[in-house]
């Protein structure tokens, strides 16, 4: 019985009355449980911290968790948005106490099993020096994660409650008191014409304008890179510098030089190239068609230079034993191309190249800056070249539908989370994750 | 004989032809890409304010718009210049700082977490800081950051964490771990490994990540306008929006002088470090 016993466990109970599940459950009030275990420095710091957590917060918490059902009371007296803010902060608070109860348990319950087995519980300065060694990485992530729940998830935190609210510019926050609606917002977007139709232009244009721009942007980079990369061309250097120049230069300023550049009145390309060419100016402005041909031309001159770039880097890194060994085969170039240049410049820019689609699917400001989402289009609230983010934007902003805004922000967040996702199965870090 | 004779000949033309051909696209580019960059010189250079009447080589090229953005007392280009200063140089050092540490404790820690947070990393980088915006306006409105450089500093480290720890991690992952292990045996603690061993070995990435930081307020000009509302307060890239958002053509050349002020210093950094910035970004991405 007793041989089973151990070869169940695998190994020698030194202390078999030292009950784990004891200690575990001592450890619903905090610290009791490492009492159990005899580290009473443990167990009363612990138990003094949580106390000092439960006194200075539980009014907090309660008030904040109270407002975040009812969102305020009184009409004109409660800010609906600060129930909401402070809901969601006791949501976090609430959410980082859970964490560390249940490590508190776990905590005495794993000290508990070790005594069990015959370890020797470490004095005080032992016992400060375990805590330092396992508490640093904690220590030194605190600061940066701190900044980071406030300033990026806090706020993603609201953005996903203002969907499931009524906030819109009828029924605004002091003068109004808000209220759950649950999936009306989405509901709307889908089912009311006016809505659907705009969005579902707005998502088509948003995925052609990633692939369209994006694309030309990569086959553009690929060309010049070939073509200069021809070791008869000279001047390498210069031809790269000038090359580069539309990343150097910020892209705000050249976006809204080009914006002053196609403008259909008096801008250069209508008064200097297609007038005198074609005897009339085109619209570029405000014409949906030309202004999505415009940008996505502007996006390739400011997008393709990065590329180039990345791409002459591994040009020059492919050894030309390869084409060697191609030209005693008698290939042509084309097949010299499609089979040693592309993969190998392919394989080795992969990741960067899908970041650049996803940094174009939200690339705000050329749509933004050029001719800020328009030109309008009747009937809906989007412009005729406004993509999901800056339709966002314009929603926010400027006709105060925040509601709506936060629905479809949860949208692209999606599109954003299911991308995301995707990336991860395919990256090599974290395949290699567990091999250090 | 004579055929013979040909094949070379025709093979010299093609040649030449096709050498011909690229150096026309090569030209073609040059002129794509230079024109826009001169045109916005030339026209900072007329003397009316107007985007209508002004020409790429004016008649009198004068520096007037540039005498006007430094020294005419309605001018506050200076004090954009010395507020983005601030901010850039801030977020610069505390960012750097930070990201450091974090990229450290998952780079050389296993701790519980530790996988999460590196997901939520990867995730969080991906989400554009618009969509935050509303809820950042209200957050800095209730502790009273709206309108003040602290505020947008702050929300600017928070945004550069995600995504430059995992550039930092990245490379912190491709320094051997027998140097620290070793430093660890001879007695060095936590904090001392970190500073003495880790940074100074990691120095390229951090060059990288800092330069970026620093860039970043020189070229965002969208979570200023939501964060700062008075003029005095403004950074460059706001400042310069403002100019054209108003009367689009009727700053235009002002805006021209001011926009090269801002791009020719960056667009020389630039230069002078791509092949340091392309590599950092591209070591970040395959290797983090």
């Amino acid at each position: 019985m007793a041989a089973n016993n151990q070869h169940d466990s695998g190994m020698k109970l030194v202390n078999p009355k030292h009950n784990p599940t004891v200690a575990a459950l001592l450890s619903i009030i905090p610290g009791l449980g490492q009492g159990y275990n005899k580290r009473f420095v443990k167990g009363a710091a612990l138990f003094i911290l949580f106390a000092a957590f439960v006194f200075a917060f539980i009014d907090f918490l309660s008030e904040g968790l109270q407002g975040l059902v009812t969102l305020g009371v009184e009409q004109g007296q409660d800010d609906s948005r600060v129930f909401i803010s402070n809901g969601i902060l006791a949501v976090i608070l609430l959410t980082f106490f859970i964490g560390f109860y249940a490590m508190n348990i776990r905590d005495a319950f794993k000290d508990a099993k070790r005594i069990q087995l015959g370890w020797q519980v470490p004095n005080i300065r032992e016992g400060f020096k375990n805590a330092w060694d396992t508490g640093f990485p904690y220590l030194i992530i605190g600061p940066g994660f701190i900044l980071l729940v406030f300033v990026v998830i806090f706020p993603l935190l609201f953005m996903v409650t203002l969907a499931f609210t009524n906030y819109n510019l009828y029924n605004a926050p002091p003068g109004n008191l808000l209220e759950w609606v649950g999936f009306s917002n989405f509901a709307a977007l889908f089912s009311i014409e006016e809505w659907r139709t705009t969005f579902i232009n707005v998502l088509s244009w948003t995925l052609v304008w990633t692939f369209v721009a994006t694309t030309l942007q990569i086959a553009l980079a690929l060309f010049l890179a070939t073509i200069v990369n021809d070791p008869r061309i000279k001047f390498k250097k210069l031809i790269r510098t000038v090359f580069i120049l539309p990343w150097a230069v910020p892209a705000f300023t050249t976006i809204i030089i080009f914006s002053a550049m196609f403008n259909d009145n008096f801008g250069v390309i209508n008064t200097g190239l297609i007038a005198p060419l074609f005897g009339d100016g085109v619209p570029w402005m405000t014409d949906a068609t030309y202004t999505r041909i415009a940008i996505i031309m502007i996006q390739v001159w400011l997008g393709f230079p990065f590329v180039y770039a990345l791409f002459t880097g591994v040009l020059q890194s492919i050894s030309s034993d390869w084409y060697e060994a191609a030209d005693i085969d008698g290939a042509s170039r084309v097949q010299k191309f499609r089979h040693i240049t592309f993969p190998h410049v392919m394989f080795a820019t992969g990741p960067l190249l899908i970041m650049q689609y996803s940094f174009n699917f939200n690339n705000f400001n050329i749509i933004y800056l050029f001719n800020q989402g328009g030109p309008a289009v009747r009937g809906q609230t989007a412009g005729g070249t406004d993509i999901l983010i800056s339709w966002i934007y314009g929603l926010t902003f400027e006709n105060q539908q925040f509601s709506m805004a936060a629905a479809i922000s949860i949208i692209l967040g999606l599109l954003v989370a299911g991308f995301a996702f995707f990336m991860f199965r395919r990256s090599r870090s974290f395949k290699e994750e567990g091999t250090f | 004989m004579a055929a013979s004779n040909r094949k070379p000949m025709d093979k010299k033309k093609k040649e030449r032809l096709e050498l011909l051909g690229s150096y026309t696209v090569i030209a073609i580019m040059f002129v794509i890409i230079l024109y826009p960059l001169a045109w916005a010189l030339g026209l900072s250079l007329n003397a009316g304010t107007s985007l209508y009447g002004s020409a790429f080589i004016p008649q009198e090229p004068t520096l007037e718009h540039y005498r006007w953005l430094f020294f005419d007392e309605r001018s506050d280009y200076l004090i954009w210049y010395r507020n983005t200063l601030i901010v850039a140089f801030s977020v610069t050092v505390i960012a750097t700082f930070i990201t450091g540490l974090t990229a450290y404790a998952f780079s050389r820690y296993r701790f519980v977490g530790r996988k999460n947070g590196l997901y939520a990393f990867l995730l969080l980088q991906m989400f554009p800081v618009l969509m935050a915006m509303v809820a950042l306006y209200i957050l800095l409105n209730t502790v009273g950051l709206l309108d003040n450089l602290i505020g947008l500093i702050l929300v600017y480290i928070g945004f550069a964490i995600p995504m430059n720890a995992f550039l930092v991690k990245g490379y912190f992952d491709t320094i051997p771990r027998e140097l620290d292990e070793s430093a660890k045996i001879d007695g060095a603690g936590h904090l001392r490994i970190f500073f003495q061993i880790m940074l100074p070995l990691a120095k390229p990435i951090l060059a990288v990540v800092a330069l970026f930081n620093f860039m970043a307020p020189f070229m965002d000009f969208i979570l200023p306008r939501i964060v700062l509302r008075s003029p005095e307060n403004f950074t460059l890239a706001l400042g310069l929006f403002n100019f054209v958002n108003d009367e689009f053509s009727n700053n235009f050349t002002r805006f021209a002088a001011g926009a090269i002020l801002v791009a020719v210093p960056i667009a020389v950094v630039y230069l002078f470090l791509q092949r340091y910035l392309i590599s950092g970004l591209t070591a970040g991405a395959t290797k983090g």
